[in-house]
């Protein structure tokens, strides 16, 4: 079947299974490898990217569930000249990030985050980002990160 | 160009991460690549009667499927270590085979690989083999393994171990458990964990029938080793004409260290049909089939004098090894576990034993630590639970029996009971930094005030000692390693004064293109910029062990200096040729050879650029500027620390709640302290993550019970505190950067501060002992109990 949608403000358009997940569309049909396949049970949020505005897991929801609709990837987040969105500033600034696998689904939690509510707590980072595993860094620096791009707005 | 060892440089690597473009095993896509599906036995312990796979050879998209049959004639996954009886019995090694034609020995193991078009037709084809087992009789557990007429695991054996080990003085044990006053004697159960490095293992196979050359893209800890064992002992296939290629690698802790029979299975399949072929473990199957961690059963006893002196310590372990025998198995148990009981105290006599036992589950091997966790734990919960018996503060206990303080240098190495001898400590000073950082005593009455409010507050303290920069090839030989463990570096100076620097070590996270570019430029007086760190080839990098036992900057580092050294020597020699001067009278200089006392000298670049372009040249020396060095460390280096956690446990519902984590490490010098932070607190949340959530569970028949992140709790962002990470500095006295090794050290010493905190907290209400994980319901269970 075919499936069209709008991949960082650019129109794409593939023939797919109609088992295809969003987030193999994006790896496999598009060649945005940026996003992240860590489980099999939507657990680790790994594949998280932004669809029509919320962030979701790309995971859970068939590329044929998003005809139409609009998504940024990791690969999308900065500005077309290539400067970096304050929260994958924050990371590099806040060492909140190891092997990186990871990082682009962390990210893209923390845009949301950010979105709702621009001056999180400890506590509310840790509540926003309990989706998302990280097995490398035990998540202080991550919380650190997202503190310092919220202190950039 | 300023100083840049003991700077937190930002790191180099993170651009790519931020932005999306790194490069794991699965990213990449080959030319009329194929996509592999194993299929998997259910069972934990079945004989194969038959497999069809006509259906499956028939289906959409495949290009071929193989059994146990077709890779029968293929040498199995061999191990690394070998670790005989005590008998002198030469230890056993059943054939682990990469796929299994007879009898399968748990769940996970590999039955049939299907290759086709997509993945998912691979998988829908996988569907269609038809396997018809007998089940048999299964055991999951050590020490029932070890019970007369327990099921065995392979046939051929008179019984399930692989070794029996021991280590240290029995007679003088003895002697010093009779002496004692007090005796503190516990039953430890150090449960299976699970890796669980986000990305999951993704190898591809890459035969090239032009050139006969095989490549194998691998999510590797060590590519070269990995070649090594499957070119050598696997297939027999030319290790000159194979290339192995870990790009960025999703994480490791020590899971990805191994030889996995998926990596040979690739590679061979992909000369069969003379087409890439790519596989990538889905999680489930990856909690099946990563080699597991820890799984100990445990007695130790340790006895006092009446004021409170160690005078002997007794273990005894079963150690679960699974049913085959991973890479490094057999080491884990004994020689990373046995050589650090004797811990930072000064305990006269020490005695272990261990069985290492064959089990119908996957095969145990190296998780984070690898060793020397389990053997902190023990020592560190006999120690707290001795003190509250004895009625003594566990600070105190602690700092009594502490090794006092030795640099090494003016005083020598300490020797211990169990084999070793550190290289450096003063453990007493990180106890007291540790107790100041928390305000010990303020918080010992604020627990009583709090317990008086019904309110359950426990403090917990781990001392931990370790042994890293894995290891004198030489010492290792002599216990059993079937490898060296030196490290390999290659300098390459580019004509324009750029430094290429090719490394054995691997980074998965631990950020080598930033500190050993710091190191290089530090070094050289150049610019980080001017210096890339190249790893994870085997084509570019001369030769490699790998990274894992917190070696990388230790060993890897230090063959980076020594290649560096010979590129300032040689260096010198150019300079002093085009300055006209002797070599010494010169020295270096923020990237310059200048003549002392005058105001000529020659930049580092431009004695670059003369090298390459050698018109005006010293006579008999050779262009160029490029040296290669293996570094083979003298001795292990043995980090150490105090932890203290603070808990709360709410005893309506068993939850523990960390209030506050103190964490003194001495990791010798550091390159980077943001990244050492970085890794201290990665390990932190591992090693509470043991104490306080995860574990993996066999039932009776073999199912792994906890095959998904829905069942295995690994912790999440809510689950932790904000850490309080502080350190002292003794270097090692052994290696040219003073460096110890920080990537376990969180993992090692944090189980035990947590389980030690929680058993203080709810210590009034009669609570001695917990078996890990403490999660609420046990930890309820066990409150609930004790009032009844």
């Amino acid at each position: 079947m075919k499936v069209s949608m709008t991949v960082n403000e650019v129109a794409v358009s593939h023939d797919v299974e109609p088992r295809t997940l969003l987030v193999q569309f994006l790896r496999e049909n598009l060649g945005l490898t940026g996003t992240h396949v860590g489980c099999d049970t939507s657990s680790c949020g790994a594949c998280t990217l932004i669809v029509n505005g919320e962030a979701v897991k790309s995971c859970s929801l068939l590329a044929a569930q998003c005809e139409g609709a609009e998504v940024t990837t990791i690969e999308g987040l900065a500005a077309s000249d290539g400067t970096l969105h304050r929260i994958q500033e924050g990371f590099r600034e806040k060492h909140g990030l190891q092997c990186g696998y990871c990082t682009p689904g962390m990210i893209m939690s923390s845009v949301q985050l950010l979105q709702r509510n621009p001056n999180p707590s400890d506590q509310e980072i840790r509540h926003a980002l309990e989706g998302n595993f990280c097995r490398c860094t035990g998540y202080d620096n991550i919380v650190k990160a997202v503190q310092w791009a919220a202190s950039q707005s | 160009m300023g100083k840049m060892i003991g700077e937190p440089i930002k790191r180099v690597e993170d651009q790519r991460f931020i932005t999306g473009t790194g490069e794991y095993t699965d990213d990449i896509v080959l030319p009329r690549m194929t996509h592999a599906y194993i299929l998997r036995s259910h069972l934990a312990h079945a004989k194969i009667k038959s497999v069809d796979t006509t259906a499956a050879k028939s289906a959409d998209g495949v290009v071929a499927v193989f059994t146990g049959e077709d890779v029968a004639h293929i040498n199995g996954i061999p191990t690394g270590w070998q670790v005989n009886f005590t008998d002198g019995e030469v230890m056993r090694e059943p054939k682990h085979p990469l796929l299994v034609k007879d009898k399968v020995l748990h769940v996970g193991d590999g039955v049939a690989i299907v290759i086709a078009e997509s993945k998912e037709q691979a998988r829908d084809a996988g569907d269609l083999i038809e396997v018809d087992y007998e089940e048999l009789p299964v055991v999951v557990d050590a020490s029932k393994a070890l019970e007369a007429g327990a099921p065995m695991v392979h046939d051929e054996l008179s019984d399930n171990r692989a070794f029996d080990w021991q280590l240290g003085d029995k007679a003088a044990t003895d002697a010093g458990m009779a002496q004692a006053n007090h005796v503190t004697k516990m039953k430890i159960r150090n449960q299976r964990m699970i890796a669980n490095a986000i990305e999951p293992r993704s190898y591809i196979g890459d035969y090239s029938k032009a050139r006969d050359q095989y490549t194998l893209y691998t999510s590797s800890q060590n590519p070269h080793v990995i070649r090594l064992l499957m070119c050598a002992f696997v297939l027999g296939i030319p290790e000159h004409k194979t290339r192995v290629v870990s790009k960025d690698v999703g994480g490791g802790f020590g899971s990805k260290i191994f030889h996995y029979a998926e990596e040979a299975l690739v590679t061979w399949a992909s000369q069969q049909i003379a087409r890439p072929v790519k596989w990538t473990a889905e999680r489930s199957e990856a909690f099946v089939t990563d080699a597991h961690g820890r799984d100990h059963n445990t007695t130790a006893e340790m006895g006092f004098d009446k004021d409170g002196n160690i005078t002997a310590l007794r273990v005894h372990t079963d150690a679960n090894l699974g049913a085959y025998l991973s890479t490094f198995a057999p080491a884990i148990p004994t020689y990373l576990y046995g050589t650090l009981l004797q811990g930072q105290y000064v305990t006269p006599a020490i005695h272990v034993t261990v069985n290492g036992v064959f089990t119908h589950t996957t095969p145990v091997d190296a998780y984070r630590g690898a060793g020397r966790p389990e053997a902190t734990y023990l020592l560190e919960r006999l120690i707290d639970t001795a003190a509250a018996e004895m009625g003594m503060d566990p600070a105190e206990l602690r700092m009594k029996n502490f090794i006092p303080a030795f640099d090494g240098v003016d005083q020598p190495g300490y020797q211990t009971q169990v084999a070793l001898q550190y290289d450096s400590g003063d453990y007493e000073a990180t106890m007291r930094k540790a107790l100041d950082v928390l305000g010990y005593n303020d918080l010992r009455k604020e627990q009583e005030e709090a317990r008086k409010q019904g309110r359950h507050i426990g403090i917990g303290f781990s001392s931990y000692i370790e042994a890293c920069g894995i290891a004198p090839s030489a010492v290792v030989g002599s216990l059993g390693a079937r490898a060296g463990l030196y490290e390999s570096a290659n300098v390459r100076v580019q004509p324009t004064g750029k430094v290429s620097v090719h490394t054995g070590s691997h980074s998965h996270g631990q950020g080598h293109d930033t500190t050993f570019a710091q190191v290089a430029a530090d070094h050289l007086g150049i610019a980080l910029e001017d210096i890339e760190i190249i790893h994870g080839d085997t084509e570019q990098v001369p030769f490699g062990m790998g990274t894992y036992g917190s070696r990388s900057l230790a060993v890897g580092g230090s063959a980076i200096v020594k290649a560096l050294d010979k590129v300032k020597e040689k260096g010198a020699k150019v300079a002093a040729h085009l300055l006209e001067a002797s070599e010494q009278d010169l020295e270096y200089v923020d990237g310059k050879w200048a003549v002392k006392g005058t105001d000529k000298s020659i930049s580092f670049g431009e004695v670059a650029l003369a090298s390459y372009v050698p018109h005006n040249f010293p006579e008999g020396l050779e262009p160029g500027i490029e040296f290669n060095s293996f570094y083979d460390p003298a001795n292990f280096t043995y980090p150490f620390g105090t932890y203290i956690a603070v808990v709360e446990v709410d005893v309506e519902t068993g939850t523990t709640e960390i209030k506050r984590f103190v964490a003194v490490d001495d990791v010798g010098n550091v390159v980077n302290p943001m990244i050492v932070d970085g890794q201290v607190h990665g390990g932190l949340a591992q090693g509470i993550g043991q104490a306080l959530l995860e574990g993996a569970v066999y039932d009776e028949s073999g199912q792994l019970t906890t095959g998904t992140y829905l069942d295995y709790a690994m912790p999440r962002a809510d689950d932790l505190p904000s850490f309080e990470v502080d350190r002292n500095v003794t270097p090692c006295p052994h290696n040219p950067l003073g460096v110890k090794g920080c990537g376990e050290a969180g993992a090692i010493g944090s189980t035990p501060a947590i389980v030690n905190a929680v058993v203080d907290a709810l210590r009034p209400l009669g609570i001695k002992d917990l078996e890990m994980p403490l999660t609420p319901q046990k930890v309820w269970a066990a409150i609930h109990n004790a009032n009844a």
